[in-house]
């Protein structure tokens, strides 16, 4: 059963999270993130969160992850702000299914509606 | 267009076309499944889209208040702080389907609150409000994932369709239209063909009479 919620990082950005009952993983390259996502994958985590940096470094293991329910591996900004890593995925995944992205020009265009 | 490699009989032309109709059926059927698909995708792709803006504001807020406030006090003192958290997270996942694929549901199921995991000496109040601050945007990060794999996991059911209707649109049904084509004519010709022999064999047979 998956039931458990992750988070992979930088120790020092992610630790308040550790307060509010989530399981942190430091990582602070692209080694650590891969081999940690490796191991988690095989344990009960519904969710991973991973930090936007580490995230676009290994796009092949996200890619991967794609294919299976569960864990859902979701990139989040650290501290130093939102790097576009995350809404990017979220184009991808407009443009694979409708094929232009309609979304966020739309969206730009008929803000007041 | 190539037709296919079948021999040209009755009973390939009977089976070729119980084939395109099924094909045509399906065809139909899988561009609906497609065009509902896309249409859910939409509705949940803005709102992931939101979602996720919420999110990183206010994620990233609350890890820029945290670093503040870890800058005040001993490093030390925090790691101890947050060494033990004195809540835990329980997430429950369920399947939901959506135009048939399975996608994942997570809700927290149980969250138990004890507030802060440190006494109020150690920490300062600036600490507090981050945990406060990350306790709120924990549900909704956990909504951000299931709306984004959920996402994920539509936008590749919808590519995986696409091409589907595709290799229908514009190989399966072509191909057995010109092959069906092909036989009947084929069929047609013999049939034309033996007419004119056995013409051909009775004026023989009459000649030979006179």
């Amino acid at each position: 059963m998956y039931n458990r919620v992750g988070v992979i990082g930088n120790i020092n950005s992610i630790m308040a999270l550790k307060a509010v009952g989530v399981e942190v993983f430091n990582a602070t390259n692209a080694d650590q993130a891969r081999e940690l996502i490796k191991k988690l994958s095989g344990q009960s985590f519904a969710v991973l969160f991973i930090e936007e940096t580490l995230a676009e470094q290994i796009p092949e293991v996200l890619q991967k992850a794609k294919t299976k329910p569960y864990p859902a591996i979701v990139p989040i900004p650290s501290a130093k702000g939102a790097t576009g890593f995350g809404m990017q995925g979220i184009k991808n995944d407009v443009e694979k299914a409708i094929g232009t992205d309609i979304l966020f020009n739309k969206e730009e265009t008929t803000n007041g509606r | 267009m190539a037709r296919l490699n079948v021999n040209p009989t009755r009973m390939e032309l009977k089976r070729l076309k119980g084939r395109l109709k099924t094909a045509t059926r399906g065809y139909q059927l899988l561009k609906d499944k497609t065009d509902e698909m896309v249409r859910r995708f939409i509705i949940i792709a803005r709102k992931n889209k939101q979602l996720r803006q919420e999110v990183e504001s206010q994620l990233v807020g609350a890890l820029q208040n945290f670093a503040l406030a870890k800058s005040l006090t001993d490093s030390v003192k925090v790691e101890e702080a947050f060494l033990m958290p004195s809540q835990s997270v329980q997430l429950q996942c369920k399947k939901a389907v959506i135009m048939n694929v399975p996608v994942p549901d997570i809700t927290i199921s149980q969250q138990k609150n004890a507030g802060l995991p440190y006494s109020f000496l150690s920490m300062t109040a600036d600490m507090d409000s981050v945990v406060f601050a990350m306790n709120q945007l924990l549900e909704k990060m956990i909504e951000l994932a299931t709306v984004e794999k959920t996402c994920n996991m539509l936008a590749d059911e919808i590519e995986k369709n696409k091409r589907r209707v595709n290799a229908l649109e514009n190989i399966m049904i072509p191909q057995m239209q010109e092959t069906i084509k092909y036989i009947s004519m084929k069929l047609d010709e013999d049939e034309r063909a033996s007419t004119v022999r056995l013409m051909k064999v009775k004026s023989i047979i009459q000649k030979e009479r006179n």
